[in-house]
């Protein structure tokens, strides 16, 4: 469905031209969980942004091909992507209290896409559509969120909403960009349990760019490691956590506070396992954080 | 989420509705013409019939200053219409597109915001002729670069927020996003520098009218009728004085105004 050939992206903003991404490449199924690791400034969000089309055409140069459903993303003209932008590849992003716009009512923002891209829905039937939406992403009280604003959310239930509006005209390409790194660890594993619901529900194709190893390995079926805008190591979950190949690869598991204590438990003694480790796991998995 | 408004809010609110409705009175009823002469009563005082007194040629002054305020507040409500929208519309593009044509008309932005705006009005008034609508033109032309660089700023700083970016990726066309998600975010910022755009305009339209380039006779206008008085400052004090409360409220009241807009 989407295949991503030899991906380069230089910024051309300053006197040196800047590479931030080299050769990447990536192809995805329909229906596929695929996980972007890698520390800060690795090139991640680059290639998610250049994915969604939303890099500015100006200041940037972009080499290789980026092909979704045999359309050529990087050279087609403005109109055509807008056509595919939303309605078929959507995208939610990392800070759930800014990707609201603060003056408009969520239900209108949930609403957007399906007025660009179905304008000849009536107010009744988006209204509609809205709300069995927003009960999809599994908010409660659904007519009341749809008519409050952005600052009466809780950031929870703020990037459920973002959810909503991506998926509000069931895109086949959902790109979250660190959707939960902004959010505590129990509403976390709850988005994750979410994302994974759609995708089995609606088979959207999800692209999970994130630095917590742990979700990765809840969540997808595929890894790709990058560092400093190279990729390091892809390959399925299985082969990438049980044989890393790299050293990067192997730091990076290593880095995974959970593992590592589970591990050591297990080994020590079986019988101190219970509370204590169920602390040390909550803790580990809220302050996981890589490549300082 | 009902926040209690501020003092300055409440009383800005309270003269400016009171010199609003006596506009309105004034576009509709006075009580004497305010064009009709009456030797009789030349620079007459204060009177139960003529509670402001009369002017030079007997007119009465009330019924001027209600006419008179009408037309300061309409040139100003001209104005501030001009100079905003087309300050929005060049501040929305600049701020939105950056590049070239940014550069471009930002520059010639600080070209004209190097002059005072009623040194400017001026200069337009000189080329297009004095009138009331001439007025509006010349100073809604000089008020432009202060809006437009406003707005300009708040693009810039909205454009790389995610509620814009998830509007692009929601499939908006770039007008779409400039009108639609990012004006109604500056309106905070737009409304009290409107209000202080207001202030500006009515007092530059005393000033021009004041120097006689402005309201041509035998239209009222307060700055008019205060170059009218000087020459009576003794003789007859009200002429000069209640015209010029009268100013002197419309712009503390929208003053005060702003400043409510801005703290609530």
């Amino acid at each position: 469905m989407l295949d991503i050939i030899d991906l380069n992206i230089e910024f051309h903003d300053h006197l040196v031209p800047e590479t931030v991404v080299y050769d990447f490449d990536l192809h995805m199924e329909q229906g596929e969980i695929v996980g972007l690791v890698g520390e800060s400034g690795s090139g991640k969000s680059m290639t998610a942004l250049a994915i969604a089309g939303l890099l500015s055409r100006r200041d940037m140069q972009k080499r290789g091909q980026i092909i979704f459903e045999g359309k050529e993303l990087l050279t087609c003209p403005r109109n055509e992507l807008r056509m595919i932008q939303g309605n078929q590849i959507a995208m939610v992003f990392q800070e759930p209290m800014t990707s609201l716009n603060p003056v408009y009512k969520v239900g209108w923002q949930v609403e957007e896409s399906l007025r660009i891209h179905h304008p000849e829905m009536s107010k009744e039937e988006r209204k509609e559509k809205a709300i069995k939406t927003l009960q999809d992403v599994e908010l409660d009280e659904a007519e009341r969120v749809y008519n409050s604003y952005p600052h009466q959310l809780s950031g929870g239930m703020r990037q459920r909403v973002m959810i909503a509006a991506a998926m509000i005209c069931e895109p086949k390409l959902l790109i979250a960009d660190e959707p939960t790194t902004a959010l505590d660890v129990t509403i976390q594993a709850q988005i994750v349990k979410l994302l994974k619901r759609i995708n089995k529900e609606k088979k959207t194709s999800i692209l999970f760019i994130s630095h917590d190893l742990s979700l990765i390995r809840q969540l997808c079926q595929r890894v790709v490691v990058m560092q400093g805008g190279y990729i390091v190591e892809s390959g399925s979950v299985k082969q990438i956590f049980e044989t890393p190949q790299q050293e990067y690869t192997k730091k990076l598991i290593g880095a995974i506070p959970k593992c590592e204590k589970k591990v050591v438990t297990k080994k020590a003694n079986t019988q101190e396992k219970t509370a204590d480790t169920q602390d040390k796991t909550v803790a580990g998995k809220g302050g996981a954080q890589y490549g300082e | 989420m009902k926040k209690k408004k501020s003092k300055n809010f409440i009383i800005g609110a309270t003269i400016t509705g009171i010199m609003l409705i006596l506009v309105m009175i004034g576009c509709i009823w006075t009580p004497y013409d305010p064009e009709a002469m009456d030797v009789n009563l030349k620079l007459s005082g204060v009177s139960l019939s003529h509670i402001m007194g009369c002017d030079n040629f007997g007119r009465d002054i009330f019924s001027r200053v209600l006419k008179g305020s009408g037309t300061t507040l309409f040139v100003a409500v001209g104005t501030v219409f001009i100079g905003s929208f087309f300050g929005i519309v060049i501040g929305a593009f600049t701020g939105y597109y950056g590049g070239i044509l940014d550069e471009i008309l930002m520059r010639i932005n600080d070209a004209l915001f190097a002059f005072p705006s009623i040194l400017l009005g001026l200069v337009f008034i000189s080329l297009l002729g004095s009138g009331k609508y001439n007025v509006i033109v010349a100073l809604g032309i000089a008020f432009i670069p202060s809006f437009a660089r406003i707005v300009r700023s708040e693009f810039i700083r909205c454009k790389n927020m995610d509620y814009v970016r998830s509007a692009k990726l929601a499939g908006a066309g770039d007008l779409r996003i400039m009108f639609v998600h990012i004006l109604p975010n500056t309106m905070n910022v737009m409304l009290s520098s409107i209000m202080i755009g207001f202030n500006n305009a009515v007092l530059a339209e005393a000033g021009m009218s004041y120097l006689g380039i402005g309201v041509q006779p035998p239209d009222a206008s307060l700055g008019r009728m205060l170059s009218e008085a000087q020459s009576y400052l003794f003789s007859a004090p009200g002429y000069a004085i209640f015209p010029g409360v009268v100013l002197i409220l419309m712009v503390l009241g929208f003053s005060l105004l702003a400043e409510g807009v801005k703290e609530n």
